[in-house]
């Protein structure tokens, strides 16, 4: 029996699509059987960020419809083939197409056949955000070092709560050690003090998501990237490991030095 | 240290202890209206806990949050009946008791404030 996690954040933009398909990717790298499933209704997204929009026949809708069997919907990934799979949102469609009902019966399925289920939640707290809850036993809540970030934070763990997902786990995403230092960014300290929920992992603002993203290949694959040691590392602890949260504290300097010293440099 | 250091040259403060602030306050707000239940349930203790000293009108109980600049306090709004016998002698108590301040028993209504530091 596979774990189900929501992926989910409130405020939109703080890197929940990213997420997803990173730790999904750590996952799969490490050995488990995944599925993504995209639950942004009408703006697909994951299949870009995963690089596979051009193999997308069926979709989510397809599927809790009855339009073709869960396993034609199922895209392989490019690098781990059957062990990480993605189901696509529905393009066109309206949002409330799906209901909370036919997610929790789709992820029985799922459930049955992969370790773990990654749901790619939409921002908000409306119909989206109800349907990627619903078959969920288990959430992570992204955030960035940012006010609206940390206060949709608090509201969607309040929320979570109420849909019965006890003990989310935070990601902070898009750290800047530089302006943390100045203190000009609340640190991870701060984030803890104010939302209080176990901390899954600290990913630093790295270029490298951009260029990954851009070529569609997470960035959890590049062992150069710190972001993408982040996530490995969060990887590691979902499957219980325990891993210390990286020192984001290392000056840049110091990376370019140990890249150069290692021939990495660019 | 580092923080002294800052101050020391060109009296500097982070704009982050600003957001850590600001952030206090609306969640006290958030956190308070996303949970009626939250309100509800502090209602039910105070009546439990001040009607072992004097006796007041439960429907009359009003506790809201209200909102200032920097701050969000609690405010319980009690009409009180009668204060009980024997005050002095109150459970667990060594000199009187004081809840809420007297004045606001003589008054026969009592504001009391309380500053809201949830989280």
């Amino acid at each position: 029996m596979g774990k189900v996690i929501v992926i989910t954040s409130g405020k939109g933009g703080v890197g929940k699509t990213t997420t997803t398909a990173n730790i999904g990717t750590g996952l799969a790298a490490l050995g488990q059987k995944v599925c993504l499933v995209d639950t942004d209704i009408g703006l697909r997204n994951l299949d870009v960020v995963m690089g596979l929009e051009n193999r997308i026949v069926y979709d989510l809708l397809h599927v809790v419809e009855g339009q073709c069997r869960l396993r034609q919907a199922l895209i392989k990934d490019k690098q781990f083939g059957d062990r990480l799979v993605l189901l696509p949102a529905p393009q066109t469609r309206e949002k409330d197409a799906v209901t909370p009902e036919q997610m929790k019966e789709l992820m029985k399925e799922l459930r049955e056949e992969y370790d773990f289920v990654l749901l790619d939640s939409p921002a908000g707290i409306e119909h989206g955000f109800k349907n990627a809850v619903a078959g969920a036993d288990h959430a992570i809540v992204v955030t960035t070092p940012e006010i609206a970030a940390v206060r949709d934070a608090d509201r969607i763990i309040g929320l979570l709560e109420a849909a019965e997902l006890y003990d989310p786990q935070l990601i902070i995403n898009r750290v800047r050690p530089g302006m943390v230092r100045r203190g000009d960014m609340m640190s991870i300290g701060d984030i803890d003090d104010i939302l209080a929920i176990e901390i899954l992992g600290v990913v630093p603002d790295d270029q490298d998501i951009i260029v990954s993203t851009n070529r569609g290949e997470p960035v959890v694959t590049n062992p150069k990237s710190r972001a993408g040691q982040a996530y490995r590392n969060i990887a590691r602890r979902l499957l219980g490991e325990e891993v210390p949260l990286m020192n984001l504290e290392e000056r840049k300097v110091m990376h370019w030095f140990k890249r150069l010293l290692s021939g990495e440099a660019q | 240290m580092f923080e002294f250091l800052s101050k020391l040259f060109g009296g500097f403060e982070g704009s982050k202890n600003r957001a850590k602030e600001r952030l206090r306050l609306v969640l006290v707000h958030d956190r308070a209206s996303l949970s009626p239940g939250l309100v509800e349930a502090l209602k039910e203790e105070l009546i439990e806990v001040i009607t072992k000293y004097m006796e007041i009108d439960e429907e009359g109980l009003e506790v809201n949050f209200d909102k200032s600049d920097d701050s969000v306090a609690l405010i319980a709004n009690i009409p009180v009946k009668s204060v009980k016998r024997g005050m002095g002698e109150a459970p667990g108590a060594k000199g009187s008791p004081r809840v809420g301040g007297s004045k606001g028993a003589r008054r026969g209504r009592n504001t009391g404030g309380m500053n809201g530091h949830l989280h």
